[in-house]
């Protein structure tokens, strides 16, 4: 794959978690997770449901703060940044229930997101808005009420939304659910363009075919823990990730 | 009867004026400050402090009283509405009915139970006026009056539509924690917005102090109409806000006109009417679209209904 606007650094990690832990009450969703990448990298999560997946990307784009463990990004330690300066800082991440500002045209949520995401003048925001729009196909529905979206355009909002504030990497949260096949080709289509021009991705799917046309690498977590973490069909292949989904010893 | 409709429409230019910062507050923040009456009259407290002890004229006093009603709306929602509202959405009202309390007290205690008005202090405005055809008289201060509630509306309308800190409140009033991963910092668009809020109330508070007398104890009428006028105009945009003023002014002169007695009475009932209209004939929660009014109210009707 062809990585052109970014410059590399090999060796370095460009986003890392080391001994992330989190507990709500009693339970423990994420238990020691250690969790590294280079810039550029793109990532897949899978695991079966209440894995802590969702928890992690949350820790991650500082929806909470984890327990114990630190978070590096881009060579600074964010862990006690709020969301909000992790974001003007490129670490981005989507909801998995698409939560468009309902009052507002998709025009203007993701403008909003142009205009704050890192403080630029308005012509750039503009068309920051523009380029976001027409990434994601949303340019013929700019000027509905998000609240009139469907589903499929809810969830490019959400992915057009995070792109506006011009990310170096993105956490996307199953951005492909509910999706048909044809759907779903689009979405990989636009995630392929955002890896193109060098934006990092983490993406928790379900559907684990459309990862693999856009990862190179796959992690499986289960119980709070990650069990798995390599080239995706070695992962897919392993022993512990298949009783993992199917309970059971492989046939 | 032309100048009852003439004089109905001013006055719910005042009306509109002082709902402008709860409207605001209402249906942008979500907060229902129920201190709104008693802040605008404590801004209006502090413009006559100014002129009747240093003999500066109320225009020039706002100059000193903007910047202190913004300073005091920005901790306001840092240090009181931001906190009560991790408790729920119950607990802003309860608190800023305590605020209230506080608020008219503190006035009592420091400034006794005399009516005052900034009236002696603004000349001849207070009672200059237009002759019209008709010998109609149009009072040159309400005039004034509707003309600012029809700036500081359009203006607020202006700002949350066009300009990037109007979106950025409106993102952050919507979903803060979303706004958040847009980068937001959504403390600091809610205490700038809290701040604008409390602007607005002390422009209010100055002409109510104009127009008329007020004590320590009248910040509770002030609120009511200014709840009647932002419910009557409803959430869709704040110029709603200035028909919902001028439906309550109208509904008062026109009460006052069938009864001497029907001034509040004429208000309230149009009020209700307009209420009950939205509940139960078009199903529109007066809220406007924000999250639980609709099914809240859906509740409220079921209630109701049973209980006929």
């Amino acid at each position: 794959m062809q990585i052109a606007t970014h410059e590399q650094r090999p060796g370095h990690a460009f986003l890392s978690a080391s001994g992330i832990h989190k507990r709500f009450g009693a339970l423990v969703v994420l238990d020691n997770v250690d969790f590294s990448m280079g810039q550029s990298d793109a990532i897949g999560i899978v695991g079966p449901n209440g894995a802590g997946k969702t928890t992690l990307l949350s820790a991650l784009a500082g929806a909470f703060p984890p327990n114990f463990g630190t978070i590096t990004f881009d060579g600074r330690n964010v862990t006690a940044l709020s969301a909000a300066e992790r974001c003007r800082s490129g670490l981005v991440r989507t909801h998995q229930v698409p939560k468009p500002f309902s009052g507002m045209t998709t025009f203007e949520n993701v403008f909003v997101a142009a205009a704050h995401g890192s403080a630029v003048g308005r012509d750039e925001a503009y068309e920051r808005v523009i380029d976001s729009l027409t990434l994601c196909g949303m340019l013929g529905v700019a000027n509905r009420q998000a609240d009139t979206l469907g589903l499929l355009d809810r969830k490019r909002l959400e992915l057009a939304r995070a792109l506006a504030t011009r990310p170096k990497l993105m956490l996307l949260d199953e951005i492909g659910g509910g999706l048909t096949d044809a759907e779903a080709g689009e979405l990989v289509t636009t995630i392929l363009e955002l890896r193109r021009r060098g934006i990092g991705i983490v993406w928790i799917e379900h559907i684990v075919h459309i990862l693999l046309q856009v990862t190179e690498r796959l992690i499986c977590m289960d119980a709070g823990r990650i069990i798995a973490d390599g080239a995706p069909r070695a992962v897919m292949a392993d022993a512990g990730v298949v009783k993992a989904y199917l309970g059971g010893t492989p046939a | 009867m032309i100048d009852t409709l003439i004089q109905g429409v001013l006055l719910g230019g005042y009306y509109a004026g002082i709902a402008c910062g709860l409207s605001f507050m209402f249906f942008v923040m979500r907060i229902i400050n129920l201190a709104h009456g008693s802040l605008a009259v404590a801004a209006a407290y502090g413009l006559w402090l100014l002129a009747s002890t240093f003999g500066i004229s109320p225009f020039v006093g706002l100059l000193i009283i903007l910047p202190v009603m913004a300073v005091a709306g920005w901790i306001l929602q840092l240090y009181l509405l931001e906190r009560s509202a991790r408790g729920g959405a119950l607990l802003p009202i309860l608190t800023t009915f305590g605020l209230a309390i506080v608020i008219d007290n503190l006035m009592f205690e420091q400034f006794g139970a005399d009516t005052r008005s900034l009236a002696p202090f603004i000349g001849s405005l207070s009672y200059d006026s237009w002759e019209l055809p008709g010998s109609i008289y149009v009072g040159k201060l309400a005039v004034m009056t509707m003309a600012t509630a029809i700036a500081l509306l359009g203006g607020l309308q202006f700002f949350l539509s066009r300009f990037a800190l109007g979106r950025a409140i409106r993102a952050t009033a919507e979903d803060p924690d979303t706004a958040g991963l847009v980068g937001i910092d959504a403390r600091t668009a809610n205490a700038l917005a809290a701040a604008i809020a409390m602007v607005t109330v002390g422009i209010a508070g100055a002409f109510l102090g104009m127009r008329a007398t007020f004590d320590p104890y009248s910040g509770g009428p002030q609120l009511l109409f200014a709840f009647e006028a932002a419910v009557i105009g409803g959430a869709g945009s704040l110029w709603g806000t200035l028909i919902g003023g001028i439906v309550l002014g109208l509904a008062q002169s026109l009460g006052a006109q069938v009864h001497p007695q029907g001034f509040l009475i004429g208000g309230h009932a149009v009020f209700l009417a307009v209420l009950f209209a939205r509940l139960f004939l078009t199903g529109l929660p007066f809220l406007g679209k924000g999250g639980f009014s609709r099914t809240g109210l859906a509740k409220i009707r079921a209630a109701i209904r049973s209980t006929l």
